[in-house]
């Protein structure tokens, strides 16, 4: 919480406890962090709009057919760089654990192949006019994910990439506060802001 | 659903945590969210118009 009364742009006021474990809790649970530093407002405000980024993006990059929440997972095999994933990782509990352990798991995904890396082998169905009986989700390919799920697919990574880096920014502000706005930052740059600023690092 | 839809959600969630990464109070979080949301909003309408232009002199 703000402990001053100009609260605005004393941001040094602000108690960040212990800034290394906030940090950890904000990239396990976006808004983790800040409630542990019992700034519940901005907590409640990144779980909603990261979790709900991160969630809606699950959805979309889903389906009953194909399984759950196939816009997350992790593969760097031979043909399957999944990028993207670097970017998700910043939804740290619902994403590393979870990915890890159905690559982990290989050809036997569990929970229906939800955030299990997709088949590598390119069934013969997905590119024939007549296609074949649909794989379960536990052997379902990229091709068939794309097909069944066009621009959705897409569109799930994407909003689960800006929820990851959504979260990077969470993280820095559980750990080191609000950034400074310009209009703060040219303040200090006043001789008498400098003078303020000398002051204070004579003291610590 | 028109693609356009699916930007609605990401710069309402984009604006409010990139505010709220620079103020504190809600108050002032809404009031930066909401100029945040109309940079985003105006930077993609005018690259959505450059774009648009380029289509219709290649086709």
């Amino acid at each position: 919480m703000a402990e001053s009364n100009d609260s605005q742009s004393n941001d040094q006021a602000i108690q960040l406890k212990d800034p290394l474990v906030a940090g950890v809790l904000a990239w396990l649970i976006p808004g983790l962090g800040h409630f542990y530093q019992g700034r519940n407002a901005k907590g409640a405000l990144f779980a909603i709009c990261i979790m709900g980024t991160f969630l809606y993006g699950l959805y979309l990059g889903g389906s009953k057919e194909v399984g759950w929440g196939r816009a997350v997972y992790f593969s760097f095999r031979t043909n399957d760089w999944r990028l993207p994933w670097l970017c998700q990782i910043g939804v740290g509990f619902p994403t590393v654990p979870m990915t890890l352990l159905q690559w982990k798991l290989e050809d036997k995904p569990i929970l229906n192949g939800f955030m299990a890396p997709p088949a590598l082998h390119l069934p013969e169905a997905a590119d024939n006019a007549a296609p074949r009986e649909l794989p379960p989700p536990s052997q379902i390919s990229l091709a068939w994910i794309n097909r069944l799920l066009p621009r959705y697919f897409d569109m799930g990574t994407v909003y689960t990439m800006i929820a990851g880096l959504l979260n990077i920014l969470a993280v820095y502000d559980a750990c080191c506060g609000p950034v400074p706005a310009e209009s703060a930052k040219k303040e200090d740059e006043t001789p008498q802001g400098k003078r303020d600023a000398g002051k204070g690092e004579e003291k610590s | 659903m028109s693609s356009f839809w699916f930007a609605l959600p990401l710069i309402v969630s984009i604006s409010l945590v990139y505010a709220a990464t620079r103020q504190e109070e809600v108050g002032a979080i809404l009031t930066h969210a909401f100029r945040v949301a109309l940079w985003i909003a105006g930077f993609m309408a005018i690259v959505f118009g450059v774009l648009f232009f380029v289509s219709m002199q290649v086709s």
